[in-house]
């Protein structure tokens, strides 16, 4: 939800028509799979999108990150999609009937948008100085919020040994080789690995969440009930 | 009289259109799954083709009124998602539809549904719909929809 929200931020903006289309079909492929995961999670997925704090969100800060330049979403997609779409392949064979039906349909979505954001960083890493120096510049900066992505605390633990949830480190490797394998042909350098910010999972989110949600969340909080 | 009944909403559900690519209905395009008797009612089953398809909502609304319509009440309409909805359930008649309205069916090698060329190329995976991408044909440069593999 919080990523399909930051890429709808740029409705309206986008480099070019094709990919205002795209951003904003991605967009909603996971604000679809945010909403099939709040119906498993409870029967009232608007309160769980509109009526919960910032510290009630779980969600990886990596995708709270705020859009920076066209680089800077193009990156973070990317480092996302790497991992979300072996992740969700792995969840299709979860133990949990529901959570595996919502895996089928979204490995499918996610392999158009990793295989789009990174295209989209290798044309820019390998263009012109000023777009590889913006893209390299996005890596870096995104890169500390890599490793929450393989960070297992109890819950996730619990349900990896239910065979609820996807073992994240074998999905390291994977992610390791697109990552890998993308940045060498966008000619960008791989970051080294140094302190990894954590805390999302958690509820303690960077400071970009909060101003996030306000927007999103403002007309339901200032009209309860409304319908639109 | 159970299997009659069926067979009726059935008729009624299929004719229903898909909003976003009226010239084909739901039950071409796949998105109906089942419809199942319960009691002197029926319960309609349909899949989204992309998990934020929007025009879910819609479709739900108009199967309920075709039902409606065709006096088969209660009805109920609910998304299933397994099987994973795949754009292999088109069968030929909806492909041939696709391609008089201008839209290249799915899979295969892509040609133009203005000129018939096989000389195309990709201009963006996503469309103006989830389920399309945009194509352009290099003999007469038309730029087309084209239904995307999924």
């Amino acid at each position: 939800l919080v990523l399909g929200h930051r890429l709808s931020e740029w409705c309206g903006r986008a480099p070019m028509l094709e990919e205002e289309l795209a951003l904003a079909n991605i967009a909603l492929d996971l604000i679809g799979q945010a909403r099939l995961l709040y119906a498993q999670a409870g029967p009232d997925e608007d309160a769980l999108a509109y009526l919960r704090d910032d510290r009630a969100y779980r969600n990886l800060l990596l995708v709270e990150q705020p859009n920076g330049d066209f680089a800077h979403s193009i990156a973070r997609l990317f480092l996302y999609a790497a991992f979300a779409d072996p992740w969700w392949r792995a969840m299709t064979r979860s133990s949990d009937p529901g959570l595996a039906a919502i895996a089928g349909k979204a490995e499918k979505e996610t392999a158009y948008h990793l295989r789009h954001a990174g295209d989209w960083l290798v044309r820019l890493g390998d263009g012109t100085a000023e777009s590889h120096a913006r893209a390299q510049a996005a890596v870096d900066a995104l890169w500390p919020y890599t490793g929450e992505m393989f960070a297992v605390d109890a819950a996730e633990q619990a349900m990896i040994d239910a065979a609820i949830g996807a073992d994240l480190a074998a999905l390291r490797p994977g992610w390791e080789a697109t990552v890998a394998r993308v940045l060498a042909e966008a000619t960008l350098a791989r970051p080294a690995d140094g302190w990894m910010q954590r805390g999302g999972r958690s509820g303690a989110h960077s400071e970009h969440l909060g101003p996030m949600l306000a927007v999103m969340q403002h007309l339901p909080r200032s009209h309860p009930g409304a319908k639109w | 009289m159970v299997s009659d009944l069926r067979a009726r909403a059935w008729e009624a559900a299929a004719a229903v259109p898909d909003p976003e690519l009226p010239v084909l209905t739901i039950a071409e395009l796949g998105v109906l799954r089942d419809v199942r008797v319960e009691g002197a009612g029926v319960e309609v089953l349909i899949t989204p083709t992309y998990s934020g398809c929007p025009a879910m909502a819609m479709i739900a609304l108009d199967v309920q009124a075709a039902l409606d319509r065709a006096g088969i009440v209660p009805a109920r309409v609910r998304m299933v998602l397994s099987p994973a909805w795949t754009s292999d359930w088109l069968g030929a008649a909806a492909r041939e539809k696709l391609a008089a309205a201008g839209i290249a069916p799915p899979g295969g090698a892509v040609a133009c549904p203005r000129c018939g060329s096989g000389e195309t190329e990709l201009l963006s995976a996503f469309g103006s719909t989830a389920c399309k991408a945009i194509r352009r044909c290099r003999a007469c440069r038309e730029p087309f929809d084209a239904f995307k593999c999924h």
